[in-house]
């Protein structure tokens, strides 16, 4: 039913094209930029897109920016990093926006990371989680909120260390988000247990994994344990698969982000049990905060959040307040209140690092379960990213100078 | 042992999915010529429509195959509604013209599927009393596929028999073979091609539809299967639905089996087998020649004219606009603006071939990426400036057309399209495997241009000058013996042989010149934006290119150039909405059906003949 | 002078013997037909002499020059000009840009970039044009034209590198009765007036003794007669068997020849 209401609005505003050209010049308004991939991954982009939506309702009831009502303009970038540099191009020189905040595929929060430098705009990357946004290709302007791949395997690592599985497989698409992931697994791992082996790798092409192929691959190669960053479609095949022909039998399966409802929740009374992973169990996390969060959002949109709609939230949430802090619109004062920003979530206390921009936000790691004929994850703790982070010499030596 | 056969065994069960998608796309395009890009989005309407029956038909066997066959049937009837409504009208608009009307399709297909189902992937029920897994010489099996082992053969067997043994097999055999002597049969060609539809849409249903005990439902597997289905096609032969099988088996078997030795060669497998199957076998496993055409399949083209006087002043006026914009926009517009000019480039390149020497490329975003990648790695790797970057962008497009092209050149009609199409996925697969070197797929990032070009405005005039400049050159050769030879070539191969033309070779050069001057395209766009990612070589690129020549107007010189610009700017209009996919659908769509001679081409029509230079006779 | 000197020319198909052993003679200026049913090895015997098709034995000597293994473009180059049973014409383009396609080639201009391939070698298309009567056309896209001028203008562009012989592969098929006729005639005027030979194949009896200064009989591969229109018309076995009932020989009247 939103959907359609949503539909019958664009198509209003289809009709409406002319105000295309004439940006509202109101004065007591302070604009956003806000770029994702919305139609390239709906799964994904759309929780999101209501999580912020949602900040923005709350932040303008509750006085908007220092009087300002805080309005932020959204785009499409259809999945392509041009689209997404051109937007923002956009978004800065036209629309006049104080800083640019969104992005989910990696290479696209790289793209609006480099304008962002060139350009000197304020960019809080929201959802990729490249490692290298904040360290190899960080800058000055970029900022970023989610925990990034290596927060995410140390915290997986951390645990699977404590596991005997020795000899190890792994598995991600065949893109730089998977070999990350990989990768970071896998120096965390060998880092805290020296003598784990990796025995096999299968990268399948993102979204078009031949899971029956690939799980007998793995299976080939007898390992104790297995490491998975596959998601979305590729996740539901490969657990199929894998299930039909035993592959998880006997084995320690660790798993990257699939706590996630976004990955959970399609694979119903089908989701994989025992693994360990990363995610988001909102249903259990009670804090008073959280509740608020995860109530003020089903009252909305008559739904359960999901991870995207708590990083758009937190998002807007930051937004607010770098802009609160800074008490201007202008990008050397916003990235110096960004510098050590700190302000109060859902998922407890965020602040964003002065070394490398990257934010403490955490994550759940727990077991997943099957309950009441629905994924979900058990015996979980919150893992506070601040305590996965490389010391700051590592850091430095990782991030160039400027 | 037991491993190897259990390998194998999978290898036959993805080979029967892929199957089924293929052969609906082979029969299609045997009767009707038409490129049907929409074909992976019945595949995905037959997975969501089995997704809800089989909720509501009554749980079991019966139930599943059921839903599973009511759904093929009704992708099948929507695949025949649209080629009722829509493709009927535009039968005879200039070749390939149908594939954008199909690519209008998948844009609306895409919308309308996520605002039926939602945005989620959905996971369907096992198939019931095949939900478990047997025992083959101690290795577990999937029971579901070996249904599918025994489905794929079955379903060629009644496709056999519908061929062979009916009246109506044997019309479409016919047609395959040769189109007009059907018409000349007195068959009603109307009706065979809807029935086509209808058969080849139901196939296509079918096989998403059996992937539900497989996999997730998503919003994904339209764009993730098509490229797939026709590589299956063309390597079997385009029109050949055994052919399809054995291609299918050979695509399943090789990568059930690749990804032991080599787990990342499955971003490109395909297309490399597809690459040297077409090298082998110019018309694949168990294609034909395509029977010597006897006059164009659509309208025939108007002659060359020089440009007249109300064209060229209405071309100064534009330059001029163009000349002074700095001083009458915004800095985004010039961004915009340089976006548009370049395009326009690039699609101006791909008519040189496409229009003028009737060799369709689907991989020209190939040779932009070259431009693109050859500009920014020596920025990146070699520390040189913009404009060694610059010089260096249509160099090393040019080098791989030159490669590439050697290859093409040999081949014709759709099979030379696809052999584009596997150059492009074979560079794309290389940028973003080669990490250490192109970055991977989180690309070059820090090119932006040298100082002196730095501003907004400069880089706009540098964008403007080369890029008209380009279009203008590409204009000239095409007024030019070159350009006439090459069109030459594409009207009557035989007679230019007999007038002492090296054709091959002339169309070798001309392949290379488009490259050169798309990756002048790509090295302008890349400074532009600062960062290259390998979505730039990718297929959804090509396809842009294509849609953009083919919108404007394949018959037109000016076509590629108004279709860029009409794209660009409607593309950057439509996505401010959401659901903005089914409104570009929609606008597409009714191009099509208004003006199947493309924009351009449209535009000239309704001139007065004073204006365009053109005489106006009626055909023969 | 021997323009064209064919010898014990043979090709033959999976073991189907198309032309066997065939020998003659094109004199200068003379119009040769070559005739026969269907299957006779006529269309063989022509693809071989243009270059399409190479012999198994044989040499095809072009004033002294041997064209066996030359390509078609070579052969072309030499001084033979072709035309088809089908016009091979560029349909998009205008009837004078036709014939300025053949004259761009011959002045070995097609890798021209920047010239305006339409302002090169008007005046000498236009003459050609005139010469097959078609120079009020030469405005008009080719794809409007009538057959019977498509195949004027083929004969035009044939014309077009001043070429020594033309092989015309039917030239009158698809044409009306009195058509066929009138272009033979011009057919024969011009070759006359510029002394090319020309070697041609025809269905058409009335076209070939009407303008052959020579007629050849192929059957299954072999030439079955040779002589004078006269000549072959009285030929005893010519007229039982071809002429007469259409169908092909028998393989013991074969010893007649």
């Amino acid at each position: 039913m939103m959907i359609r209401r949503q539909m019958l609005a664009t198509l209003g505003a289809a009709v409406l094209a002319a105000a295309w050209w004439t940006p509202a010049p109101a004065a007591d308004v302070i604009k956003v930029g806000e770029i994702n991939s919305y139609t390239r991954l709906p799964a994904f982009t759309e929780p999101y897109k209501k999580g912020w939506e949602l900040a923005v309702d709350e932040i303008n009831a509750s006085g908007g920016i220092g009087g300002k009502t805080l309005v932020v303009i959204s785009r499409d970038d259809g999945g392509k990093p041009g689209n997404a540099v051109k937007i923002a191009e956009e978004l800065v020189s036209k629309d006049g926006v104080a800083l640019l905040a969104g992005t989910f595929f990696s290479n696209i929060g790289l793209a609006v990371t480099d304008f962002a430098k060139q350009n000197k705009t304020l960019f809080i990357a929201s959802e990729p989680l490249s490692d290298a946004l904040v360290w190899a290709k960080g800058n000055r302007y970029t900022f970023r909120l989610r925990p990034s791949t290596y927060m995410q395997a140390s915290m997986l690592a951390a645990e699977a260390a404590k596991l005997p599985a020795k000899k190890w497989a792994t598995i991600a698409p065949n893109y730089a988000y998977g070999k990350d992931a990989v990768a970071a697994f896998k120096k965390a791992l060998t880092k805290l247990k020296p003598d784990v082996e990796f025995i096999e790798e299968q990268w399948p092409a993102l979204f078009k994994i031949d899971a029956g192929a690939t799980v007998r691959a793995l299976e080939a190669a007898k390992p104790e344990g297995i490491y998975n960053a596959t998601f979305g479609g590729d996740l539901a095949k490969f657990v199929r698969e894998g299930s039909l022909r035993g592959l998880f039998d006997g084995r320690t399966v660790v798993s990257f982000l699939s706590g996630e409802p976004e990955y959970l929740d399609p694979l119903k009374a089908e989701a994989p049990k025992g693994w360990l992973v990363t995610g988001y169990p909102w249903y259990d996390i009670g804090t008073a905060a959280h509740e608020t969060f995860v109530k003020a959002y089903q009252a909305k949109y008559g739904e359960s959040p999901k991870t995207g709609s708590l990083v758009g939230y937190n998002t807007m949430l930051a937004v607010a307040a770098v802009l609160n802090k800074a008490g201007s619109t202008d990008t050397e004062d916003l990235v110096t209140a960004m510098e050590g920003l700190s302000f109060d979530s859902p998922s407890g206390p965020i602040t964003f690092r002065a070394i490398d921009h990257q934010s403490t936000m955490g994550a759940w790691v727990g077991r997943t379960a099957v309950r009441d004929g629905k994924g979900v994850m058990v015996d979980w703790f919150f893992a506070d990213g601040a305590n996965y982070l490389p010391s700051d010499d590592e850091v430095m030596k990782m991030r160039p100078a400027n | 042992m037991g491993f190897y056969v259990a390998q194998f065994l999978t290898g036959l069960a993805s080979a029967a999915s892929l199957f089924l998608v293929a052969s609906g796309l082979s029969i299609i395009f045997g009767v009707t010529r038409i490129v049907n890009f929409a074909h992976g989005s019945f595949f995905m309407l037959g997975a969501y429509l089995a997704y809800t029956i089989v909720q509501v038909l009554p749980h079991g066997i019966l139930g599943f195959w059921g839903s599973v066959v009511a759904a093929a049937l009704i992708v099948g009837v929507i695949g025949a509604a649209i080629e009722v409504l829509l493709l009927r009208r535009i039968y005879h608009a200039p070749e390939l013209f149908q594939l954008v009307a199909t690519f209008g399709v998948v844009l609306v297909i895409q919308d309308v599927t996520l605002w039926i189902w939602g945005a989620e992937d959905l996971v369907g029920p096992r198939a019931p009393g095949l939900d478990g897994a047997v025992r083959i010489l101690g290795e577990p099996i999937p029971e579901y596929d070996l249904a599918l082992i025994v489905i794929g053969p079955a379903v060629l067997a009644g496709i056999w028999l519908l061929f062979n043994r009916t009246r109506w097999g044997t019309l479409v055999r016919a047609a395959t073979q040769d189109r007009e002597m059907v018409g000349a049969l007195g068959v009603n060609q109307s009706w065979l091609f809807t029935s086509v539809f209808f058969v080849g849409s139901a196939l296509a249903g079918l096989g998403g539809a059996i992937q539900i005990p497989r996999e997730a439902v998503s919003l994904l597997m339209d764009l993730n299967v098509i490229a797939d289905a026709f590589v299956v096609t063309v390597i079997g032969g385009m029109g050949s639905v055994a052919g399809a099988f054995l291609a299918a088996v050979l695509i399943g078997e090789l990568n059930a089996f690749g990804i032991l030795v080599f787990p990342q060669i499955t971003i490109v497998l395909a297309f490399l087998v597809m690459a040297v199957v077409l090298i082998v076998r110019p018309w694949g496993l168990l294609g034909r020649p395509e029977a010597p055409q006897r006059g164009a399949a659509g309208p025939l083209e108007a002659p060359l004219r020089a440009a007249t006087g109300p064209a060229m002043a209405f071309a100064a006026t534009v330059l001029a606009l163009l000349a002074v914009l700095p001083w009458i926009a915004d800095e985004f517009t010039l961004v915009l603006v340089g976006d548009i000019l370049v395009f326009a480039l690039f699609a101006a390149s791909l008519h040189f071939i496409m229009g003028t020497g009737g060799m369709v490329s689907f991989g020209h975003a190939a040779y932009f990426g070259l431009g693109a990648y050859g500009a920014a790695l020596v920025v990146k790797h070699l520390g040189a400036g913009m404009e060694l970057g610059l010089l260096m962008a249509p160099v090393a497009a040019g080098i791989g057309a030159l490669v590439f092209g050697w290859f093409c050149v040999r081949l014709s009609g759709v099979y030379l399209a696809m052999l584009t199409l596997a150059a492009a996925q074979i560079v794309w697969s290389i940028a973003f495997q080669w990490q250490d070197v192109t970055g991977g797929d989180d690309g070059l990032l820090g090119i932006w241009p040298a100082a002196w070009a730095g501003s907004k405005t400069v880089y706009y005039y540098l964008v403007l000058v080369l890029s008209a400049g380009g279009i203008y050159t590409l204009r000239r050769i095409v007024h030019a013996p070159f350009g006439y030879t090459l069109r030459a070539g594409r009207d009557s191969s035989l007679r230019v042989d007999a007038i002492g033309i090296d054709l091959r070779g002339h169309q070798w050069m001309a392949f290379t010149i488009a490259g050169v001057f798309a990756g002048l395209a790509g090295g302008l766009y890349v400074f532009s934006k600062g960062s290259i990612f390998p979505d730039t070589l990718a297929i959804p690129h090509s396809v842009d290119a294509l849609i953009m020549v083919l919108l404007g107007g394949v018959q037109t010189l000016a076509g590629p150039v108004v279709g860029a610009v009409s794209f660009t700017l409607l593309e950057d209009w439509i996505t401010r909405f959401d659901y903005w996919r089914i409104i570009f659908g929609a606008i597409i769509l009714a191009i099509c059906i208004l003006a199947p001679e493309g924009i351009a081409g449209f535009a000239l029509r309704l001139l007065p003949g004073r204006l365009t230079g053109r005489v106006e006779e009626s055909a023969r | 002078m021997t323009v064209l000197a064919v010898r014990d020319l043979s090709k033959s198909f999976g073991g189907v013997q198309a032309v066997e052993a065939l020998n003659f003679d094109l004199a200068a200026g003379e119009l040769l037909a070559l005739i026969g049913p269907n299957g006779a090895g006529k269309t063989t015997c022509f693809n071989m002499l243009n270059g399409q098709l190479r012999p198994d034995e044989g040499s095809v000597r072009f004033l002294g020059k041997e064209l066996v293994g030359q390509s078609p473009r070579r052969i072309w180059r030499l001084g033979v000009g072709r035309t088809f049973q089908i016009t091979a014409t560029f349909a998009s383009m205008t009837v004078r840009e036709n014939v300025q396609m053949a004259l761009i080639s011959h002045h070995r201009r097609v890798r021209a970039f920047w010239a305006r391939a339409a302002r090169l070698y008007v005046d000498e298309a236009d003459a050609l044009l005139a010469r097959v009567g078609m120079a009020d056309q030469a405005e008009r896209a080719c794809g409007i034209l009538a057959y019977g001028d498509l195949k004027r203008l083929e004969l035009a562009v044939a014309l077009a590198h001043g070429p020594k012989l033309l092989l015309m592969d039917e030239p009158t098929a698809g044409m009306a009765p009195q058509e066929r006729i009138e272009l033979m005639a011009l057919t024969a005027d011009i070759v006359r007036e510029r002394g090319i030979s020309v070697l041609f194949t025809e269905h058409d009896m009335d076209v070939v003794f009407a303008h052959s200064n020579r007629v050849m009989v192929l059957n299954r591969g072999h030439l079955l007669a040779e002589g004078t229109p006269a000549q072959v018309r009285n030929d005893p076995i010519v007229q039982e068997v071809y002429l007469g009932g259409g169908s092909t020989f028998k393989a013991e009247d074969l010893s007649h020849a």
